[in-house]
């Protein structure tokens, strides 16, 4: 290891990362360790170790129980997210927020609008934002990784220096400098945001993960055979990559949402609230925060939730497919 | 047990033993897996000034033997049982911190890769005088200079340089020297080498074994030399133990067990190395199969799957260590 | 040593000249050019055309971006128009500085007295109730978006109990000003309850500003101590009878912080952005608090100044993590 710049460490992390996707069929058994069966693929065993894992599995269920809540939300919800059903009762200075009622067990927020309801909606857009920031982030490191991967030489170094200091600037603050070019905010224009952040983060993953694979035997074996170039890399390196890029991908999903959130509170999100999402609706919160904390701590525990089991999956993911905890 | 293996040995030159292994089982138990026992009811006695070599493959359970010798085992995960006695003291039932004044004082030890057993950011001098320190009170000052003769006693040259460097820029064969000049610091009377040369080239092995024969000749430490290479036997073992699937199948002294192998496995052992003296296109005769063949030592002998003459009490009846004198082996129907 | 310091020296000097062009593109890009971003609402016929002259908008592109070092060289990015409106940009940050190190600094501190022994304590414990707590804990830590922490802590701890100021950096005391460092000027000047004034208002924004890099050296921490326990240099330090003390400092921690040391450096990025949302909780009155209002308004001039500090200031204290771990790691060092 040696750093070779002011960032390297940000680099190495993820090269660290990316390594793990160098050595298809795992790590080296240490003499007396017996369960070491010989064979069993990386994929195989880490599944077989991650079905036993407690968190893995409550990671995965917080995960499942999210998407499905997303899918249905709109037909279990008890009323419209949009309409302000107790608008009637919004006073202004005396009572801004309607409090818990006959079929408002949360109460409404400060339009008059079912609270529950909103929360239930909320899931929907929340997985959108953080699905499609990571699909964009994704598809953009994708691009840029194979296009330095493809065409070497100075558009890969050009490429690679101008991720490295993408990588120097803090990511959120990244973020929120995207967001703000916006001169209409949008839920687009937050994914973008969002998304951009993680394109370096992916495009370094990929041509590391890439590059450790072209020098490994497998490959090497591939070229010798006679194997075309296109299909070592469509066939051997990319799927070899996915672990990484899984790994990363699912603690991706966990930060994006609560970058929505943060995007929202500085009012660089979304102002169309029609559509509720958790982020925005913690991050609009504040304005009545002391007086009705519950309208931000009932999002911020959504948020958390979720997050929360996003990162339990992914961090045992990555542990499971690292081949130096196969000891 | 249903061996005779407790029963000690009638000793060789009168001298009592520096160190009386009896006994010793080793058994790893990791959570949602069956419990392994990696050394199976070993002794053996290193006498003051002897050489002893424990032989066999990796898996076999030498290296966990010295440590366990060592209480380097990790904390957890583990049940030793037997006895160990160091000049009287069992080892294995030592509180820690009475372990730890012993070890680097009493008995020291060196393992296989000298890189990854060297701290790579901390110089190779304090590396030295740390031990100098602990266990022979010294201010690092004064331990500069001892640090600086042991080094040139293991024949490093330019010591005064090299207690400044830092592992890294070593040699292979030079990190070796400086671990076996730290274990030599307090004059140990016990030194455990853990195939000290498997991770060298072949010219640095042979200079490092020299060293190790002399230094062990001169001072009169005694040495326990774990390997799997019958060379290393042959060149500095006053007394052969071979090992395996965790319990010992032949002892005897390095003449006898050379000029007569008695088990399958030492013998195969002894013919699968190739030999210069040999009749030219003569093929090498390897032991078949692998450890992973094992059978339990329950109800059998381990080494039966690999056996170059089984028969069928092999695969039914544990065969008990039969000892005469310096002499022991474990075998159903041995060689000759 | 010296020439390890120099080589990162001019590495840093490409990434202050790629970060330029990228903050020109990004100010470019801005809605509605740069001059009405910049000059925002009052913008009357004379002042648009005196900005094109200044900007050289007028010109090639590379002659804008020439101009644009230009200015950033001699300091000048403009005046502010929403934050402090007609107060000069850079001036904005200078004054704001020493709030959020102050903050910064405590928040950090916080993090790693805390992070690292209990990162130890949990590694040589694995697998004990005590390590799953903190394992747990670390993992909600990096989950709960950081404003909404502030909140509640600000709600339960200055609202509700009163226990803690609700906001600012120290209650008015009259207290001379040497530093700018709240605290340290209060040492300076033996002005005590000054300081202990500061430090009562650190505490809350500190708590959560530290919550994120705790959460992250603590596990960095605890991955690299369970990982250098397994190696085979500490069980040569086992086998020489070392002591506890001299093994655990010198020969475990002194590799585990390696990678610690550097997780610290890259925290501080987290900790630019998470002032930001931290300070306007707190109405800190820092850079972060800044910013944020300088995102709300669209104030340009100051969100350029501000993000090129901050990314600067990033980039500098990796290059001192580079250094001291350069000190700490002879392979570094001597190569």
């Amino acid at each position: 290891m040696s750093p070779a710049n002011p960032f390297t460490r940000r680099k190495d992390r993820i090269d660290e990362l990316a390594a793990t996707a160098a050595s298809p069929s795992g790590g080296i058994a240490e003499a007396g360790a017996v369960d070491e069966k010989p064979g069993v693929s990386l994929i195989a065993s880490a599944w077989s170790r991650l079905k036993r894992s407690p968190v893995f599995l409550l990671g995965a269920g917080i995960t499942l129980v999210f998407v499905v809540l997303a899918l249905v939300s709109p037909l279990i919800a008890p009323h419209d997210p949009a309409a302000g059903l107790l608008l009637d009762q919004v006073r202004p200075q005396s009572n801004p927020v309607p409090g818990p009622q006959d079929g408002f067990p949360l109460g409404a927020d400060s339009r008059g609008r079912d609270l529950l309801s909103r929360l239930l909606v909320g899931s929907q857009q929340t997985l959108i934002v953080g699905v499609f920031a990571t699909i964009t982030g994704l598809a953009g490191g994708l691009s840029l990784g194979i296009l330095a991967g493809a065409f070497g030489g100075w558009v890969d170094a050009l490429v690679m220096r101008v991720v490295d200091v993408m990588l120097s600037i803090p990511s959120l603050l990244l973020a929120f400098s995207i967001a703000a070019v916006a001169a209409r905010p949008s839920q687009v224009t937050v994914i973008i945001a969002v998304a951009a952040v993680q394109v370096p983060v992916f495009a370094r993953l990929l041509r590391g993960s890439m590059l450790a694979q072209r020098s490994s035997d497998h490959v090497v074996a591939a070229r010798a055979l006679g194997v075309t170039e296109r299909a070592i890399v469509f066939r051997h390196m990319l799927p070899n990559s996915l672990a990484p890029v899984i790994v990363q991908s699912t603690l991706v999903l966990a930060v994006s949402i609560i970058d929505a959130a943060a995007l929202s509170f500085l009012g660089l999100g979304n102002p169309n609230d029609r559509q509720p999402e958790w982020g925005q609706m913690l991050g609009r919160a504040q304005t009545y925060i002391y007086d009705y904390p519950h309208l931000a701590i009932y999002p911020a525990l959504c948020i958390i939730v979720v997050a929360l089991g996003f990162t339990l999956m992914g961090e045992s993911l990555r542990e499971a497919l690292d081949p130096k905890s196969r000891r | 047990m249903t061996d005779t293996a407790t029963t000690p040995r009638p000793s060789r030159h009168g001298d009592e033993p520096l160190l009386s292994v009896r006994d010793l089982s080793v058994t790893f138990r990791r959570q949602g897996e069956e419990p392994f026992t990696a050394v199976d009811g070993v002794s053996f006695d290193v006498r003051p000034g002897q050489t002893v070599g424990l032989v066999g493959e990796s898996g076999c359970g030498k290296s966990v033997t010295s440590l366990a010798i060592m209480g380097l085992l990790p904390p957890r995960g583990n049940t030793v049982e037997g006895t160990a006695s160091f000049e009287g003291t069992d080892l294995l039932r030592l509180p820690a911190d009475e372990m730890r004044d012993r070890r680097g004082r009493d008995i020291a030890m060196i393992f296989q890769d000298p890189l990854s057993s060297l701290n790579p950011v901390v110089s190779v001098g304090l590396q030295v005088t740390e031990v100098l320190e602990r266990h022979r009170g010294m201010s690092r000052k004064a331990a500069q200079p001892v640090a600086r003769e042991l080094l040139d006693r293991v024949g490093i040259p330019d010591p005064d340089r090299r207690l400044k460097d830092y592992p890294h820029q070593l040699s292979g064969g030079m990190r070796q020297r400086a671990l076996i000049a730290m274990a030599l610091a307090c004059a140990p009377r016990l030194l455990i080498a853990d195939e000290p040369t498997t991770a060298l080239d072949v010219t640095i092995q042979a200079q490092i074994l020299s060293l190790l024969k002399e230094l062990v000749e001169d001072t009169g430490t005694a040495l326990v030399m774990i390997t799997h290479d019958l060379g290393v036997v042959a060149g500095l073992c006053d007394e052969v133990n071979v090992l395996y699937g965790g319990r010992i199948v032949e002892r005897g002294t390095r003449h006898e067990l050379f000029a007569n192998p008695r088990h399958p496995y030492t013998n195969g052992l002894l013919a699968s190395i190739p030999r210069l003296d040999g009749a030219r296109g003569a093929p090498l005769t390897p032991i078949r199969g692998s450890v992973a063949d094992n059978l339990p030592w329950d109800h059998a002998c381990a080494f039966a799957p690999r056996c170059s003459q089984p028969v069928d009490v092999c695969t039914a009846q544990t065969p008990p260590l039969e000892e005469s004198g310096v002499r022991a082996l474990r075998c159903h129907n041995p060689v000759r | 040593m010296a020439r390890f310091i120099i080589r990162r020296l001019l590495q840093m000097v490409g990434v202050v000249a790629v970060l330029s062009v990228l903050l020109f593109a990004w100010l470019r890009s801005l809605p509605g050019g740069t001059v009405s971003a910049i000059l925002g609402e009052r913008a009357t016929p004379e002042t648009r055309a005196a900005l094109t002259e200044a900007f050289g908008l007028d010109q090639p592109i590379y002659v804008q971006y020439l101009k644009f070092v230009q200015r950033a060289a001699t300091g000048d990015f403009g005046v502010s128009t929403g934050v402090l409106p007609g107060t000069d940009a850079l001036q904005i940050f200078v004054d704001r500085l020493p709030a959020t190190i102050e903050l910064s600094v405590a928040a950090l501190g916080l993090a790693v007295l805390l992070a690292v022994p209990l990162g130890y304590l949990s590694a040589r414990r694995s697998g004990s109730p005590l390590d799953s707590g903190l394992v747990i804990l670390s993992l909600v830590g990096v989950a709960v978006p950081v404003f909404f922490l502030a909140f509640l802590l600000k709600y339960q701890f200055a609202v509700e109990w009163n226990w803690l100021p609700v906001s600012g950096r120290q209650d008015s005391l009259g207290c001379t000003r040497i530093t700018n460092f709240f605290v340290l000027d209060g040492l300076m000047t033996r002005e005590f309850d000054c300081s202990a004034s500061a430090l009562k208002h650190l505490v809350l924004p500190s708590l959560a500003l530290a919550t994120i890099p705790f959460a992250v050296i603590f596990r960095i921490t605890r991955a690299s101590v369970l990982e250098v326990l397994g190696e085979d240099y500490v069980r040569t330090a086992e086998s020489k009878g070392l002591t506890a003390r001299v093994v655990r400092a010198r020969h475990v921690m002194r590799n585990a912080l390696l990678p610690v040391v550097t997780t610290i450096g890259l925290q501080t990025g987290a900790l630019l952005a998470g002032a930001v949302l931290t300070e306007k909780v707190f109405a800190w009155g820092g850079i972060g608090d800044a910013l944020a209002r300088a995102f709300e308004v669209r104030d340009y001039a100051v969100l350029q100044v501000l993000i090129l500090a901050a990314a600067g200031i990033y980039v500098f204290i990796n290059l001192l993590v580079d250094i001291s771990y350069a000190i700490i790691d002879p392979r570094v060092r001597t190569r």
